[in-house]
């Protein structure tokens, strides 16, 4: 089935909308009734069809909306992708990473055609029909990793391995949970989650350094992060923070359901393989609260957790204000019937809400 | 998060391939050459990568390490030089003796533990003997990117110069060659000297040269970090022992010939591993008890951590005592 | 007193060590103003170090010239700022070899700077010492204009490019040399917080 793409905004009137497939799609990130931190880590082979994990790189409805809305925090800002010099190679390690697994996956809308190093690239959402010399940067728009990264949804860091350390050396950044490659860049792994409270305490960066380190070629690696925003915003920067902080401040009991959106990363890890450098691509997915609920086990689970969180998580994730506000709304949609393990929804298997 | 509950396979992926040449250099190097059996082309790689290659001894499977030593450029076929190791534990005897032209072999998905710094300004690579091995990945990927390098490489003869006629060859300025028998040795400290700022040096062979090397580059002001060495030690014979696996609830006996790895390998239990020469820390092992002495060997844990009794690498490390009980 | 104790903080934070002598082909040692005391106590462990050593000096007002200038190092330079000399600290670098050894000492903005020039040249920011003395002072970058603030003393402050009033993170940039400001009234404009001095 070819995807319909929406024609939808992340910014201004925010049209952005999940069609009933993307919200039963939805990678929810809570496998049981209580959140911590922990190294979540699994494969990335695949997963549920149809489910955002099956493929390498998931493409949805939102692409060609996404993809607009990078084209425009870039033209505002460019910093936002930016390589280190010694980063080119891992740059082309990445393009043909996304290249390769966007036409195997989704050969109806992605087409590479290889003859040695001269590559003919063709998105037919975007559509663009491009020919050009692999490893030469001169044939390309811009540097190899700003090019393919304009056609992939979600993040992009590239961190380089060296002296069992990764660094934070080259990215495409304009979905971020609140965090800036202008000034992280050239940062070791524990400097960029420097700002994380709880977690270097528990050990978790420790374990997941050494995780991560270990990551071969051929086994990528997958786990899930999320926050909340207000308004489905896509570049919640620090750099704009001036600009969308005071969004937080708009929600109402009336307009919470739909101005309340639960942030979900995916973070994948990929060894590249001329570079070895690790491709981590952070692909974010929004969902209203009002979406989210009509999953009554995920409407259960999200009211448990975020009552129980920790003080310290909720302001580090930004909404330790809005938290009574997000409890009342939620309460609604939790009869405190018990939910089953895992991710998924079991629509077939899980009671409607009983009150 | 268990989306689709996969349990990792212990090392790297593996590839089946076909041995599509074997080509003796000279009386103790034989380069193995192999090509996909399904045909498609290999994985690229970055200089300085390295396959496990399974071997199937007469119901002995052997696991060892080898540099990848083919152009990582070139997907049509990887190689690896097996230097002859009469003394060792089987697995170079294995390749030299028995493997043909033909024959199906496995080996693993590349794993670079001894990459290239990128952001160096020239790279100064030292080999000793079959050390040279990493080095020929390296060069071919520099090659490509216009980088600069050197290579100092000492072998013990002429007619053991694994190489030398072929890289003298293409690279005549850049490849220079110190012989042990001849009294010719590496000038280490003039090279290290007046090199510029953000050379990296590389190290590849015995570990009395990697170790002279990082002490002469620290006397002579260099950052450590800027000195690369990759040494796989082969594990060690030692006295048998054995050792009780909590997790599969199973005590086995660890021969004299055979690592802690390979002992729980041969009993059926699943261990993690990748480089199975004591620098990855893939398998580190957590020790539950022990009544006894360690015998460490690897590069992965600290001193504290050797010290403290509480972990263990089975690759390379070994155990003498009473008792041992470990959390696998 | 120069010498200051930074509270323990976050990981990205720079911690300063105490300068010592290192075996090296050549020493380049960068000061500004009590950074001069770190200097001649290093000289005191090892004046054969500063026989091979260039300094480059930034007083700020202090009076460590003479005193500097007495050890006799085989190069020395004293500028009238940190931009001043930066043309010369970049030669210097440019044509350095492996084997020098950088010792940074002064204010954090100082070490901050030179430090990211020596990586910039090829020195792995592990293999660079440094020494805090003098001013708490911070070099500030304002992440919403990117502008720089030189010497902010107190938080939050005034950002010196956009206006914009920043509270002051312990998160550090290497590669900038700065500090992260923040926007202090994001989500409740115009409630700034009075300015506390820093470690006040």
């Amino acid at each position: 089935m070819t995807i319909q793409f929406n024609e939808e905004t992340f910014r201004d009137d925010y049209s952005f909308r999940n069609s009933e497939w993307a919200i039963k799609r939805f990678p929810f990130p809570f496998h049981e009734d209580s959140y911590m931190y922990s190294v979540n880590m699994e494969q990335h082979r695949g997963g549920p069809e149809g489910s955002v994990y099956e493929k390498r790189f998931d493409v949805d409805e939102h692409y060609v909306s996404e993809m607009r809305d990078r084209a425009m925090v870039l033209a505002d800002d460019p910093l936002r992708c930016q390589s280190l010099p010694h980063m080119t190679l891992a740059g082309w390690d990445t393009l043909e990473l996304i290249m390769v697994s966007k036409s195997e996956d989704y050969p109806d809308l992605f087409e590479l055609h290889r003859d040695g190093d001269r590559w003919r690239w063709i998105n037919k959402p975007m559509g663009i029909d491009h020919t050009f010399t692999f490893l030469d940067e001169t044939t390309l728009p811009c540097d190899p990793l700003e090019y393919i990264t304009r056609q992939a949804q979600g993040d992009f860091a590239v961190l380089d391995q060296r002296d069992e350390m990764l660094y934070m050396d080259a990215g495409m950044i304009t979905t971020q949970a609140d965090w800036s490659l202008d000034f992280d860049i050239g940062m070791d792994f524990f400097e960029w989650h420097a700002p994380v409270p709880l977690a270097h305490e528990m050990g978790i960066f420790k374990r997941a350094l050494k995780f991560l380190l270990n990551i071969q070629q051929g086994a990528p690696a997958r786990r899930l992060n999320w926050t909340m925003t207000v308004n489905p915003l896509l570049d919640t920067s620090p750099e704009n923070y001036h600009k969308w902080g005071v969004q937080k401040t708009t929600l109402t009991p009336e307009n919470i359901g739909s101005k309340q959106h639960l942030r979900v990363e995916l973070q994948t890890f990929y060894r590249l393989p001329r570079s070895n450098a690790l491709l981590f691509p952070i692909r974010c997915y929004l969902i209203a609260f009002q979406d989210l609920v009509s999953m009554p086990k995920w409407g259960r689970r999200l009211h448990r957790v975020i009552r129980d969180l920790p003080e310290e998580l909720a302001t580090y994730k930004g909404f330790i204000d809005n938290r009574p506000m997000m409890l009342d709304y939620l309460s609604k949609f939790d009869d405190g019937l018990p939910t089953s393990p895992g991710v998924f929804p079991d629509l077939e298997s899980e009671p409607p809400l009983q009150k | 998060m268990s989306a689709a509950p996969q349990k990792a396979k212990p090392g790297a992926e593996q590839i089946p391939v076909t041995v599509s040449a074997v080509v003796p250099l000279n009386d103790l190097v034989t380069r193995f050459e192999f090509k996909r059996t399904d045909g498609a082309p290999f994985p690229t790689f970055s200089g300085g990568a390295h396959t496990v290659v399974t071997m199937q001894d007469d119901g002995r499977t052997r696991l060892n390490p080898y540099s990848l030593m083919s152009d990582p450029a070139d997907t049509s076929t990887y190689a690896i030089s097996v230097r002859r190791d009469d003394q060792g534990r089987g697995g170079s005897l294995f390749m030299h003796t028995r493997v043909k032209v033909g024959d199906e072999m496995t080996l693993t998905y590349p794993v670079n533990l001894f990459s290239l710094d990128l952001r160096a300004r020239k790279h100064l690579f030292f080999a000793g003997g079959i050390g040279i091995t990493p080095f020929m990945s390296m060069i071919a990927q520099l090659e490509r990117m216009n980088g600069h390098w050197e290579l100092h490489y000492a072998v013990r003869t002429e007619a053991l110069g694994t190489y030398v006629d072929e890289l003298r060859y293409k690279f005549p300025n850049k490849v220079h060659v110190y012989y042990d028998d001849q009294n010719d040795a590496i000038p280490l400290e003039s090279l290290l000297d007046g090199q510029p700022l953000g050379t990296n040096a590389y190290v590849c062979g015995p570990k009395g040269m990697i170790d002279w090397v990082h002490a002469t580059a620290a006397a002579s002001g260099w950052p450590d970090a800027q000195v690369h060495s990759e040494e796989f030690m082969a594990p060690q014979p030692g006295a048998p022992f054995e050792v009780r696996l909590c997790k599969s609830d199973k005590t086995i006996k660890v021969g004299e010939n055979e690592s802690l790895l390979e002992a729980m390998e041969r009993e059926g239990v699943e261990a993690p591993f990748l480089c199975r020469g004591g620098a990855c820390g893939q398998c580190e092992t957590d020790v539950v008890s022990y009544d006894g002495e360690f015998v460490h060997r690897d590069h992965w844990l600290d001193d504290d951590q050797h010290a403290s009794g509480q972990k263990i690498m089975p690759c390379v490390s070994r155990f003498v005592g009473k008792s041992l009980e470990l959390d696998r | 007193m120069s010498k200051f104790q930074f509270p323990e903080s976050i990981k990205s934070r720079p911690v300063y060590g105490t300068l010592e002598p290192r075996p090296g082909k050549a020493h380049l040692l960068i000061a500004d103003a009590e950074g001069a005391e770190a200097i001649l106590d290093l000289a005191a462990q090892d004046a054969d170090l500063i026989a091979k050593a260039h300094i480059i000096f930034i007083p700020k007002g202090t009076d460590y010239s003479d005193k500097l200038r007495a050890l006799n190092p085989a190069q020395y330079y004293e500028g009238p700022s940190y931009e001043a000399s930066l043309q010369r600290l970049r030669h210097v670098l440019a044509h350095a070899h492996q084997g020098l050894q950088v010792y940074l000492t002064g204010t954090e903005g100082l070490m901050g700077q030179a430090q990211n020039e020596a990586m910039q040249a090829g020195i792995p920011h592990t293999a660079i010492q440094t020494e805090h003395r003098g001013s708490v002072a911070r070099r500030m970058q304002c992440v919403h204009c990117k502008g720089i603030t030189e010497d902010v003393m107190h938080d939050p402050f005034q950002c010196a490019h956009c206006g914009l009033h920043l509270f002051v993170r312990d998160h550090y940039s290497r590669r900038l040399a700065a500090f992260q400001g923040v926007r202090v009234d994001a989500e409740d404009p115009g409630n700034i917080p009075d300015p506390v001095e820093l470690y006040s």
